[in-house]
């Protein structure tokens, strides 16, 4: 199912005007065959501030891609609008395939149980055994009937991770899922997410401010500046991968330096 | 809010919490805390017995005041004839018709304004120079346009119910968290879906206290209106005791007046309870 999230007719100047928006503009590099979620041209202005800027992205199915850049950078706009959440993004937004977003807080519904919660909008037979399906693979099988307000942070997020999954995505998007969670949590969160990821298979993009979360995860990292993908690294490192790996140390001084930020010496 | 509870919340505020809690506001008066003691019930009886002191000794003349043991006589007289179950019967029937049709107007109007701009462009301004008014003034208009019989005042019951219900439920609605709304959006919930999942839920505790506040002013519009030409009642009880000095009349429909009060408002937070039960659990962790 192509989901074409409706955009406003207004071409950026960087693309010719004879090509569709959401087309891809010709001499474009052509996506791979798998791409799941193509981006061209999208930009966002709030006023006269200009967040994205004619930004272009493509997203392959079932890969893993983590989205730096510094507070401001227009990460979570880029989300938002790939949410389909943002109606006033303009350009070229198509995803082939469902989203399914975890946002920073879990933003579980108080008033529902969390097996209600995972139901909640479920189109699918047996919605019941889904969820609680999906609740036993984040390690919750016994909470299906707790209040969400009852929940720790870690218990919350990973309800809210089992709620975005039971949708079987084809992109999962992650708005810093992790960052209100303690590190221990975080450490057992991350190896959760990598096995959901494995066992599942959807695209994800994780927004994060946590160089070492991305370098851990993801396959691909993008570094968001200018409103565009300023760069761009492939960690090929396999996983689960360690901190320490040299590779991840080469790439973490890269991408500290692309975010502006002196690094340290060598630990 | 009663006095008493008022000020049970506020010793619930000064009392020093052990742990430090979210939301303390979200308590509800009177839901938890440590039960009190024989102790509290010491000064009221020393009223009491004070009371009845002065008027054995003639100090407090029954034209007056009666004395408790003379009210309490007269109650269990007045239920043995009959005369302050009938009056009940019609004062809790004016009452219900009242509330049922305010409530039905509040919440209604709340959810048209709450639920589409053009309604709250519509309903809003309305209501809110309505609420200005104030409504025992209506009475005179009330008797001109609908006499003296019962439709005045079902209706200013109504009138005085409809008004909390409609401001906390239009509050409740556009006080959801936009966050969740989002979510909503995210799972691919219709407007139909968001409003039932989302929207009623979430202004739910906002309308209880509505719901709470119309009841408590529903029995004092109920006072004032059976005070004018009422023939039924424990209003026209009250009235027609005063053309006698009965104070011991006057002083048990006033009884009966606040228990009844009191009652509905045990109802409203036993339905709280039963509604909120997903909050409750996490205050009480």
């Amino acid at each position: 199912m192509a989901a074409r999230v409706p955009v406003p007719v207004s071409v950026p100047v960087d693309v010719p005007v004879d090509v569709p928006v959401g087309a891809h503009a010709p001499g474009a590099v052509q996506p791979a065959e798998a791409a799941l979620a193509t981006v061209r041209g999208l930009t966002r202005r709030f006023g006269d501030r200009t967040v994205l800027d004619g930004l272009d992205l493509t997203i392959s199915r079932g890969e893993f891609v983590a989205l730096l850049g510094r507070s401001g950078s227009g990460k979570s706009t880029l989300l938002r609008a790939l949410a389909g959440l943002d109606e006033e993004a303009e350009g070229g937004l198509e995803v082939d395939g469902s989203v399914a977003v975890a946002f920073q807080e879990p933003r579980l519904v108080p008033w529902k149980r969390v097996r209600d919660n995972l139901t909640l909008g479920l189109a699918a037979p047996d919605p019941t055994g889904r969820a609680d399906a999906a609740l036993a693979e984040v390690g919750l099988a016994d909470r299906a009937r707790a209040w969400p307000l009852t929940l720790s942070g870690g218990e919350a997020q990973r309800a809210s991770l089992a709620r975005a999954l039971v949708r079987d995505p084809g992109l999962l998007l992650l708005d810093e899922p992790f960052s209100a969670l303690d590190a221990l949590t975080r450490i057992t969160v991350h190896r959760l997410v990598l096995d959901l990821w494995a066992a599942h298979g959807p695209a994800v993009l994780l927004v994060t401010h946590d160089v070492d979360e991305a370098l851990l995860l993801a396959d691909r990292i993008l570094v968001l500046d200018g409103g565009r993908v300023a760069h761009e690294w492939t960690v090929t490192a396999p996983r689960p991968r360690h901190r320490d790996h040299p590779d991840l140390l080469t790439l973490r001084a890269a991408l500290l330096s692309a975010l502006g930020v002196t690094p340290e010496g060598p630990a | 809010m009663s006095v008493v509870e008022l000020r049970s919340e506020l010793r619930g505020a000064v009392r020093a919490d052990p742990q430090p809690r979210p939301r303390p506001q979200l308590r509800s008066a009177g839901a938890r805390g440590p039960r009190r003691g024989w102790h509290r019930w010491v000064s009221p009886l020393a009223v009491v017995l004070l009371w009845q002191l002065a008027s054995a000794l003639g100090l407090l003349p029954a034209r007056l005041l009666a004395a408790p043991s003379q009210i309490a006589v007269t109650a269990l007289d007045l239920v043995r004839s009959g005369t302050l179950p009938t009056a009940i019967a019609v004062s809790l029937e004016r009452v219900l018709l009242g509330f049922a049709a305010g409530a039905v107007a509040g919440v209604g109007l709340a959810l048209v304004a709450g639920l589409s701009r053009p309604g709250e462009n519509a309903v809003d301004p309305l209501m809110q120079m309505l609420r200005a008014l104030p409504f025992f003034g209506l009475i005179p208009l009330f008797i001109l346009w609908f006499g003296i019989g019962e439709t005045p005042k079902v209706l200013l019951v109504a009138l005085a119910v409809s008004f909390p219900l409609y401001l906390n439920t239009f509050a409740g609605i556009r006080g959801v968290d936009g966050k969740l709304a989002e979510v909503a959006r995210t799972l691919r919930l219709g407007r139909t879906a968001l409003v039932r999942h989302i929207v009623l839920p979430g202004a739910l505790p906002q309308t209880l206290v509505g719901l709470r506040q119309s009841l408590g002013v529903a029995w004092l519009a109920l006072i004032v209106a059976e005070q004018v030409n009422a023939d039924a009642g424990l209003g026209y009880m009250i009235n027609d005791a005063r053309e006698f000095l009965r104070t011991d009349v006057i002083v048990v429909g006033l009884l009966v007046y606040s228990a009844l009060g009191l009652l509905t408002d045990a109802l409203v937070r036993l339905l709280e309870r039963r509604a909120l039960v997903w909050r409750r659990e996490f205050l009480s962790r």
